[in-house]
C-alpha cells in the first residue's frame, strides 16, 4: 500500500485585547463574577442595537498585516443565524462573503509556506456551565455572558500543513506574532486562543482531498499535536481497514489520549447569512491602514537575525531572547544602558534572568534593565566577581536594589588593596604546606585549589585576577 | 356626525396643551386626570390601550420643554424602564425593560408625561390591529372596522382624543395606513433621522420610529424632540435637524406635487381616488403645480417588501428563546424548550413571517429571493430619485381603501398585505412620508345589519363616515417640505380637526 500523508488546516479563534467589548461599551474582561459586564446589547435585549468599536477593526487588521493578510476596502458584518443558549441574540455578528483580510501566511523553519485562507472579525458567544459533561446531559446549565460580545478574529488556514508537528510550529509562531502585535493575550488557558483543527489523509504525492474530520476541544498546543497524531493513526487504520470514514465533528478527550466522535450534532446546518441591516459597512482608507502599518512592531523572527547580526550574540540566545516581546525589549534597553557587552547581558538574561522570572512573567515584574546592566558592567570592570554578583542577584531581581548600592551597603565591594591580597595568600600557604609542595613539585592543578582557598578566605570579595598574580609570585 | 372639539376645556393640541402648562393654565396634573378620565370612559370599548400607566401627574415636570408635561402615549414596540413592554405578543407577556428607548428618553427629558402603552398588530406585523395576541383595538369612527396596523392603538387613541399624541413605527406603512384609517396625521421620517434604538425590532433597515398626531404642526413639534443623531444606533444619520415647525408657513405657490399615475390605478377605490384628487385639486388652486410622474417599479414593492421584511424578522425574531426574558416553556432538553417556548408565544402571523424569512434566506435560495430583492430595492430607490429631479414633494392616496371591517381579511393575507400597497414602497426607499386626513367616504354599516338588506343602498344611506388620506412623500431628509405642504392644505381644510362623534 502507498504511504499516506496528511492534509491539515487550522481554525484560530483570537479574543482582541481591546478595553471594551465589539459592539457594546462593557468591559472586556476575563475572570470577573458572572453576568457582570452586560448591558441591553450584549445581552440581546429586545430594541438593543450594535455599534462597532473602532479599536477592534485596528487590533484586526494589525494583525492581518502582521500576518501579510490583504485588507478588504469595504469592512461588511454579517449575521450568522443558530440556536443556542450562549448566543443572546439567536444569532453571531460576524463577516461571510468579505472577510476583513485575504490570503498570507507563515513560514515555517523547515521553509513550507502555510497560508491563510481568510481573517475575519466576529463577536464571541458567552460561556455555558453545565452540570453534566453537555447542555443536554445535564438537569440545568448556567449561562454567563461577560464574554458575549468579546471581538474576536477567526485565522483560517489553507490546508497546507502535513504534520502535527508543522501544525505545533505554525501555531507557536503565530501565537508569539499576535503577542508582539499586541493584539492579544493569546492565553489559551482563559481561552483567549482557541484553536481547531481539520484532518485527513490520502495516498501521499495525490491532489484529491480526503474525508475531512474536525477535531474540537483543543486546549493547549500540544493537545493540537497529541490530537492530529492520534486522529492520523486512526484515519490511516480504518482506511487500511478497509473501512471509510465518514466527515464529522470529534471531540479530542486530554485524559484518554484520544478523540472521540461528538454525538448529536445536526446535519449540515444552514446559517442563513445576511448582511446585518443594523450596522451599516465602511471603508478603511489606505492612510489609516499605512498607520496601524506603522504600529507593528519588529516581528521576532527579523528581530532574532538582528540580534545575531549588531550583537554578535549566538542564534540560540536571539531565539530565546525574542521569545516574548517584553524580554527582547529588556535586553535591548540593557543594551542601550551598557553598550560594552551585549554577549554578556544576553548571558545573563539566559542564564540567570530567566531562571529567577519566567518569559512570559516579564514585563509584568518590576525588573530593571539597567541593574541588570549595571550587574554586569561592575563584573567587567572587575568591581565584583562573578560569585557575588550571583549572589546578589536575586536581590536585585525581587526587590529591584540597584546593586551598586547594595554592594556598598553590604560592604561587598571587592579586595583590591594588593597588601591585603597578599596577607590572605600568605596566610593560605602557611596553612596548606602539603598543597604548596605539591604545586612546587610541578602538579600545577593545585594551583586552582589554592586560589580557591584565598578567594574562601577573603568571603569572595577579593579580586581573582589579582589573586592568581599574588599568589604565583610568592609561590 | 363629527364636530369641532375646540369648545373643550382643555386645548387639544399638542403644543397648545404644552404652552397652557408652561402658561400654567393648568397643571400637569390636571390634564393628566382629563385624559385619565377619558380613557377610562372609552377605552374598555376601544382597546387601544395594553397598559395604561400609573401616572399621577405629581412630578413636576413642568419645567422640562418644550413638553411642560404634556401627555403622550406610545406604541408597545418601545422599550420603557417604568412600563411593561409587549410588542402585542404572548412571548414578552409582562416583560419590564431595563432602559428606555432613545426616543422615549428624549421625549421624557423634553417634558413628556407617558399616558401608557398602545395596542398594535403583533412584533408590527399586520395591517388591522387584529394580530393583537391580548385583544384587538376598534376603529373610533366604525366600532366594527378595524384601525388599521400595526399602530393601531397609536392611530385610534389619538382620534377618539384619548391622547393628543403618539408614536407609533412604521415599517411598511405602520404608521401612515392607520392614520389614514383614523383620520389622523402620521408622520413617518426618513429612514436614520429618528434612533431606532429601543424599538423592537422588526425589519431593522425598514422600521423607522414617527409621531401621530391632530396636526401637521404636532407632527413636527414632536419631530424636533425625536430627531437628530443617536452614538447608539449606527443608523441613524448626522444631519441637522432644522427646526420643522418654524419652516411651517402656509405657503405652497410654486410648490411642484409629483402625481405618479401608478398610485392611482387598479384597486384604488373610486371614492377615495375622488377625495384624493380633490385634495390635489385644492393644492393646485393655491398655487401647487401638479406634475405627473412615473415610479414604475412600484408594482413590485409589495413581493420586494415580503422577501425583505420578513428574511430581517426571521433573524430579529430569534432572540426570543426563552433563556433570558419573557415566556419560557421547559421541556426535556433545550432545543425542544426553545421550539416550545417559540412555538406558544408567536401567533399565526409572526410564525407565518419568520417562514417566509427563513425559507428566504436559506442556502440554494438566497440569491433567488433575497438577492434578488435587494436589487429590486435599489431600482424603487431609484424611481423615486429620478422622480424628486422635477417635483418638491409627491402625492398618492395613503391607502386603496377606506377601513376595512374586522376579520374581513384575516383568512386572506394578500389583501391583508395590499392595503399597505401606497405606502411600502417609501419604506424600501428609505423616504418620509406624511399622511393627512383629505376627507370622508360612506360605507356600510355592521356586517348584521347588512345581511337585511341592500348593501349598496344601505351605503348610500346612513352607514358609517370614514377618514381618507393622502400621502405627500418627500426627499431623504426632507421631512420639512411635506410638513410645510400637509401645515398648508390643513390651514385650509378641518378634516383633521373632526372628531368621531361618540367621542367628542
Amino acid at each position: 500500500m502507498k504511504t499516506m500523508e496528511a492534509v491539515i488546516g487550522l481554525e484560530v479563534h483570537v479574543q482582541l485585547a481591546t478595553r471594551t467589548k465589539i459592539f457594546c461599551s462593557c468591559p472586556n474582561r476575563f475572570g470577573d463574577e458572572p453576568n457582570t459586564n452586560i448591558c441591553p446589547t450584549c445581552l440581546g435585549l429586545p430594541g438593543a442595537l450594535p455599534v462597532l468599536n473602532r479599536r477592534a477593526v485596528q487590533l484586526a487588521i494589525k494583525a492581518a498585516l502582521a500576518l501579510e493578510g490583504e485588507i478588504a476596502e469595504t469592512m461588511k458584518f454579517d449575521r450568522k443565524n443558530y440556536f443556542y443558549p450562549d448566543l443572546p441574540k439567536g444569532y453571531q455578528i460576524s463577516q461571510f462573503d468579505r472577510p476583513l483580510s485575504s490570503g498570507g501566511g507563515i513560514t515555517l523553519s523547515n521553509g513550507r509556506r502555510v497560508g491563510l485562507k481568510r481573517i475575519h472579525l466576529e463577536e464571541d458567544a458567552g460561556k455555558l456551565l453545565h452540570t453534566a459533561e453537555s447542555l443536554d446531559e445535564s438537569r440545568f446549565t448556567r449561562v454567563d455572558l461577560n464574554r458575549a460580545g468579546t471581538p474576536l478574529i477567526e485565522i483560517v488556514t489553507n490546508p497546507d500543513i502535513r504534520t502535527p508537528e508543522e501544525a505545533y510550529e505554525f501555531l507557536k509562531t503565530l501565537k508569539l506574532t499576535l503577542e508582539y502585535c499586541e493584539v492579544s493575550d493569546c492565553n489559551m488557558e482563559e481561552g483567549s486562543l482557541r484553536c481547531d483543527a481539520n484532518v485527513s489523509v490520502r495516498p501521499e504525492g495525490s491532489s484529491e482531498l480526503g474525508v475531512k474530520i474536525e477535531i474540537k476541544n483543543l486546549n493547549s498546543f500540544k493537545a493540537v499535536q497529541s490530537a492530529l497524531r492520534f486522529e492520523i493513526e486512526r484515519q490511516k487504520r480504518e482506511l487500511r481497514a478497509g473501512r471509510t470514514l465518514v466527515q464529522e465533528t470529534r471531540l479530542w478527550d486530554a485524559d484518554r489520549k484520544m478523540t472521540r466522535s461528538m454525538r448529536g450534532k445536526e446535519g449540515s446546518e444552514d446559517y442563513r447569512y445576511f448582511p446585518d441591516p443594523d450596522l451599516v459597512s465602511f471603508t478603511v482608507s489606505r492612510e489609516v491602514i499605512e498607520e496601524i502599518e506603522r504600529e507593528i512592531p519588529e516581528l521576532p523572527r527579523l528581530r532574532a537575525a538582528r540580534f545575531v547580526e549588531e550583537y554578535g550574540i549566538p542564534e540560540t540566545d536571539a531565539g530565546i531572547l525574542t521569545s516574548t516581546r517584553a524580554l527582547g525589549d529588556f535586553f535591548e534597553e540593557a543594551v542601550r544602558s551598557y553598550p560594552e557587552n551585549p554577549k554578556g547581558i544576553a548571558n545573563w538574561i539566559t542564564a540567570e534572568l530567566l531562571r529567577e522570572v519566567p518569559a512570559e512573567e516579564m514585563g509584568k515584574r518590576e525588573v530593571s534593565p539597567r541593574h541588570l546592566a549595571t550587574l554586569v558592567r561592575l563584573i567587567d570592570s572587575r568591581t565584583i566577581t562573578g560569585k557575588i554578583a550571583k549572589k546578589i542577584f536575586p536581590e536585585v531581581v525581587r526587590e529591584g536594589k540597584d546593586p551598586e548600592k547594595l554592594i556598598e551597603e553590604r560592604g561587598l565591594k571587592p579586595i583590591s588593596d594588593s597588601a591585603a591580597i597578599e596577607a590572605f595568600c600568605r596566610e593560605v600557604i602557611d596553612a596548606n604546606p602539603g598543597p604548596v609542595e605539591e604545586y612546587r613539585a610541578g602538579k600545577t592543578a593545585t594551583f586552582g585549589w589554592l586560589v580557591g582557598q584565598v578567594m574562601k578566605a577573603s568571603k569572595g570579595k577579593a579580586d581573582p585576577r589579582s589573586v592568581n598574580e599574588i599568589l604565583r609570585r610568592l609561590l | 356626525m363629527a364636530r369641532d372639539t375646540a369648545a373643550e376645556p382643555f386645548p387639544f393640541l399638542l403644543r397648545e396643551i404644552a404652552s397652557g402648562l408652561a402658561q400654567g393654565l393648568f397643571s400637569p396634573k390636571e390634564i393628566t386626570a382629563h385624559y385619565r378620565e377619558r380613557i377610562d370612559r372609552y377605552d374598555g370599548d376601544l382597546g387601544c390601550f395594553l397598559h395604561v400607566a400609573e401616572v399621577s401627574g405629581d412630578t413636576d415636570t413642568s419645567e422640562c420643554a418644550p413638553l411642560h408635561g404634556a401627555p403622550i402615549a406610545l406604541k408597545d414596540l418601545l422599550v420603557t424602564s417604568d412600563m411593561p413592554t409587549t410588542c402585542a405578543s404572548r412571548i414578552l407577556e409582562g416583560y419590564r425593560p431595563p432602559y428606555d428607548a432613545t426616543a422615549v428618553k428624549r421625549l421624557r427629558e423634553a417634558g413628556a408625561c407617558f399616558l401608557g402603552k398602545l395596542n398594535m398588530d403583533e412584533f408590527a406585523m399586520g395591517s388591522s390591529n387584529e394580530n393583537s395576541a391580548f385583544h384587538p383595538c376598534r376603529n373610533p369612527w366604525d366600532r366594527d372596522r378595524v384601525p388599521g396596523g400595526s399602530s393601531g392603538g397609536s392611530a385610534a387613541a389619538v382620534a377618539a382624543r384619548l391622547v393628543p399624541a403618539s408614536l407609533g413605527s412604521d415599517t411598511g406603512g405602520s404608521i401612515r395606513q392607520p392614520a389614514s384609517f383614523c383620520g389622523v396625521t402620521g408622520l413617518k421620517p426618513t429612514y436614520g433621522r429618528v434612533s431606532r434604538y429601543g424599538l423592537v425590532a422588526f425589519a431593522s433597515s425598514l422600521d423607522q420610529i414617527g409621531p401621530l398626531t391632530i396636526d401637521a404642526a404636532d407632527a413636527a413639534f414632536l419631530l424636533e424632540i425625536l430627531a437628530g443623531h443617536d452614538p447608539l444606533d449606527s443608523t441613524s444619520a448626522s444631519v441637522p435637524v432644522p427646526r420643522f415647525t418654524e419652516t411651517l408657513d402656509g405657503e405652497i405657490n410654486g410648490t411642484r406635487v409629483g402625481i405618479p399615475k401608478e398610485y392611482f390605478s387598479e384597486g384604488l377605490e373610486e371614492d377615495v381616488r375622488e377625495r384624493v384628487e380633490e385634495a390635489l385639486r385644492l393644492l393646485e388652486g393655491e398655487g401647487a403645480d401638479l406634475v405627473e410622474v412615473s415610479l414604475p417599479h412600484t408594482r413590485y414593492a409589495v413581493p420586494v417588501y415580503y422577501i425583505v421584511a420578513p428574511a430581517e424578522a426571521s433573524s430579529n425574531l430569534a432572540r426570543f428563546d426563552g433563556v433570558r426574558y419573557g415566556l419560557r416553556k421547559e421541556e426535556e432538553t433545550m432545543m425542544e424548550s426553545f421550539f416550545s417556548t417559540r412555538g406558544a408565544g408567536f401567533g399565526p402571523e409572526v410564525k407565518r413571517r419568520i417562514l417566509l424569512g427563513t425559507y428566504a434566506l436559506s442556502s440554494g435560495y438566497y440569491d433567488a429571493y433575497y438577492k434578488t430583492a435587494l436589487k429590486v430595492r435599489t431600482l424603487i430607490q431609484r424611481d423615486f430619485l429620478e422622480a424628486f429631479r422635477s417635483v418638491d414633494v409627491i402625492a398618492t392616496p395613503t391607502s386603496p381603501t377606506p377601513a376595512f371591517r374586522a376579520g374581513e381579511r384575516l383568512d386572506d393575507p394578500i389583501k391583508m398585505y395590499l392595503s399597505d400597497v401606497f405606502t411600502i414602497s417609501v419604506n424600501l426607499a428609505g423616504l418620509p412620508a406624511i399622511s393627512i386626513p383629505c376627507g370622508f367616504v360612506k360605507r356600510g354599516k355592521a356586517l348584521e345589519e347588512r345581511k337585511n338588506g341592500d348593501a349598496e343602498e344601505e351605503a348610500m344611506q346612513g352607514g358609517a363616515d370614514l377618514p381618507v388620506g393622502l400621502q405627500l412623500i418627500g426627499k431623504p431628509f426632507d421631512e420639512a417640505g411635506i410638513l410645510r405642504v400637509a401645515d398648508a392644505y390643513q390651514r385650509r381644510t378641518d378634516y383633521h380637526l373632526r372628531v368621531p362623534e361618540a367621542f367628542s
